[in-house]
């Protein structure tokens, strides 16, 4: 605009000193005036084309786990060319593409046109998951002693007595089980039986009944299957009672069979 | 030390009837005696409440006498023979002085003992008389002694014990003097063998084991000590000289259980009871070493606790559930013959022979529930029992001291269970320990 009317201005002196010229001239000679210049070119204005340009671009979500995907969206307008970098490669004008980066990627689309070219960034971050927990500490393996020690139950008699009782037979039977599987994967193990009695037979006696009580017990698991020569028997009389009171509850405790394991 | 003792003077008189048996069922028919306090000169008078308090103790404890209340005895007390006096005799006083006055009411003695002590040579003293105050003066003395020992408590109590011992072997008594009884105590916190003077003094642990060891048993001669430990897991028996203290070797059958019970009179096998035949608890003699087993019992059942008749040596007295619950029964030596002693009733447990092999000690149940035991003594053959404890605790172990008039067993009473002595018939009841729990005392002729 500007450089137009500096231009009027130029053209208007022009024209003055044309015109000054001519009348110095005529004053001492008339002479045929030369023709006017040809009119400068009319030059004919014709609008610019529009510049391309890109309206949006936008990944969504823009923030992903690894593995998982993310969508780039895109529309741009007024281009003839568009790319977008990362291996993608040439796009339409309007779209939309799944991508999984393994890492955070910046996409870039370059857009050109006649009126000029436009590029947008737009990034995709990839969060790396927390690596997972170590796995939990394998759990200690359970030892031979362990099992006999919870799964083998003691076995009680009645006074003076060594006779395996009805309500013992299932108990045996049952220790029967567990010792054979624990002798079945340990050769290392075996088991004292340990018989003991209450208080009120003499010391004396009760060291033969108690050795009947464990003898008793061994009968019994070698005959449901258990190897005999898995089981010893030690007797303690009444030396090594599990509870001193004078009653029939204490005396029912003391009288039993106690399974202890023995490792080579 | 003891060669240093002298005869002072020895028996003059005669003792006539006065050898007497000991009545274990009754107390009546004892002789009295007077014991007064003797006085000592010097420095042994300060030794004089032990000399005395052990004096009347060991005379009273024996159980062969009535005690003279020393309320009813004279004011002047005789200290040598010539003190006393015969009342016809010039210018004498009686007021103790003579015989009469003791032999007289109200002391109402038969014996009197009377002397008194000194400081000789560095060493104490002792000049002690027995007399007969019922005999003329001439033939009174029954003996007089001198005796020696160090100047101090201990020698107090041996020369007391020594005079005691001299008097009783009078009567026929033995004194118990040197006699050991072998004991299981738990007061180091492990049930060890342990020994102690008759009386309960020198308490002395044994073993040392720490584990559990038990059922001890001496031979006759006092020379070995046998028990059952379970220091090697198993309860085995272990053999040990007294003489050394060291631990001869014993060979235990491989068996579950093997328990020392008693020696033979030769002092040189075992009597155990024992699984080496497999099944029930059997009973087997063995070589002091453990070699030459010999089985003498067969029955499908326990039988423990095998004692042999130690005067005959042809029996054993054994525990044996054969019939049901545990009862006394007897064989001979060779394992034939078995013959129940108790009579079924109750339990009969812990047979100890006396001496004399005529009667037995044991504990009894009857007419108690399970468990609550006291101690019987049974005559052989006749069977006839007398209960020698009642209504105190539970009573087990008796054991016969070596002059057959004592007997020495465990009590319980609460939770404490202790070492008692008493007579053979149930009288001068003695608790000898206090610390820990303590069982299954044995009564050694000792001297080892």
């Amino acid at each position: 605009m500007s450089r137009n009317f500096r231009t009027q201005i130029v053209r208007i002196g022009a024209v003055l000193l044309a015109l000054s010229l001519l009348f110095f001239a005529a004053g001492c000679k008339k002479k045929t005036p030369p023709p006017p210049p040809p009119p400068p070119p009319v030059q004919e204005k014709v609008p610019p084309p529009p510049a391309a340009a890109i309206n949006s671009f936008t990944a969504e979500p823009s923030t992903i786990e690894k593995g998982q995907v993310a969508t780039l969206r895109w529309s741009v307008s007024n281009a003839t060319d568009m790319n977008i970098d990362q291996g993608i490669g040439a796009v339409q004008s309007e779209g939309t593409r799944q991508v999984s980066p393994s890492s955070t990627t910046t996409y870039t689309l370059s857009v050109h046109g006649p009126g000029g070219s436009d590029s947008k960034t737009v990034t995709v971050e990839v969060t790396t998951p927390p690596p997972p927990p170590p796995p939990p500490p394998a759990a200690p393996q359970e030892t031979s002693e362990q099992i006999i020690n919870r799964d083998v139950k003691d076995v009680y008699f009645d006074y003076d007595k060594s006779d395996i009782r009805g309500d013992s037979q299932s108990v045996l039977q049952g220790d029967a089980d567990v010792l054979k599987k624990v002798f079945g994967n340990d050769p290392n193990i075996s088991v004292r039986i340990e018989g003991n009695c209450d208080e009120r037979g003499s010391a004396e006696y009760n060291v033969a009944l108690g050795d009947r009580r464990a003898q008793a017990a061994k009968d019994y698991l070698v005959q449901l299957g258990v190897p005999a020569d898995k089981l010893q028997t030690v007797s303690y009389g009444k030396e090594k009672p599990v509870c001193t009171e004078a009653s029939e509850d204490c005396y029912q405790r003391n009288r039993h069979d106690h399974f202890a394991p023995v490792s080579k | 030390m003891k060669k240093s003792i002298f005869l002072l003077t020895i028996l003059i008189g005669l003792i006539h009837g006065q050898q007497m048996q000991i009545d274990v069922s009754k107390n009546a028919g004892k002789a009295a005696i007077a014991v007064p306090d003797l006085r000592g000169s010097g420095e042994a008078a300060g030794l004089m409440s032990t000399f005395n308090a052990t004096l009347f103790s060991e005379l009273q404890n024996s159980g062969i006498f009535r005690m003279v209340s020393k309320t009813f005895m004279p004011l002047r007390i005789p200290q040598q023979p010539s003190d006393l006096r015969r009342p016809s005799e010039p210018g004498a006083q009686g007021g103790g002085y003579y015989l009469s006055d003791w032999s007289g009411p109200p002391t109402n003695a038969t014996y009197l003992t009377f002397g008194y002590t000194a400081a000789q040579n560095g060493q104490l003293a002792l000049y002690g008389w027995l007399y007969n105050a019922q005999q003329d003066l001439s033939s009174a003395q029954v003996f007089g002694h001198v005796y020696s020992g160090t100047l101090d408590e201990a020698g107090a109590r041996k020369v007391a014990q020594e005079f005691a011992a001299d008097i009783l072997k009078q009567f026929g008594g033995v004194s118990l003097m040197g006699t050991k009884i072998y004991y299981v105590s738990d007061r180091s916190g492990h049930k060890e063998i342990w020994s102690m003077d008759y009386d309960g003094a020198n308490q002395k642990q044994f073993t040392h084991y720490g584990s559990i060891s038990t059922f001890p048993c001496v031979s006759p001669d006092g020379t070995k000590l046998a028990f059952t430990s379970y220091v090697n897991g198993l309860p085995e028996i272990y053999v040990y000289s007294l003489v050394s203290g060291h631990k001869l070797p014993y060979y235990n059958q491989h068996a579950s259980m093997n328990a020392a019970s008693d020696f033979t009179g030769d002092n040189n096998h075992l009597l155990i009871y024992s699984t080496a035949a497999g099944g029930y608890s059997q009973i087997f003699e063995t070589g002091v070493d453990g070699g030459g087993l010999q089985r003498l019992t067969f029955a499908n059942s326990i039988s423990v606790e095998p004692k042999l008749n130690p005067k005959t040596g042809a029996s054993i007295v054994f525990v044996s559930d054969r019939g049901g619950l545990p009862q006394i029964y007897t064989m001979s030596v060779d394992g034939v013959n078995v013959t129940r002693l108790t009579n079924g009733e109750g339990e009969a447990v812990n047979p100890s022979w006396s001496p004399d092999g005529q009667h037995i000690a044991f504990a009894w149940t009857k007419g108690f529930a399970p468990g609550n035991y006291n101690v019987f003594v049974m005559d052989v053959v006749s069977r006839e029992t007398t209960q020698l404890t009642h209504e105190q605790g539970r009573n087990e172990n008796p054991s016969w001291a070596p002059d057959g008039a004592h007997i020495v067993f465990s009590r319980r009473e609460g939770r404490g269970l202790q070492i008692w002595t008493m007579l053979a018939d149930g009288s001068e009841q003695r608790q000898l320990t206090t610390a820990g729990n303590n069982e299954k005392p044995v009564w050694s002729r000792g001297s080892y």
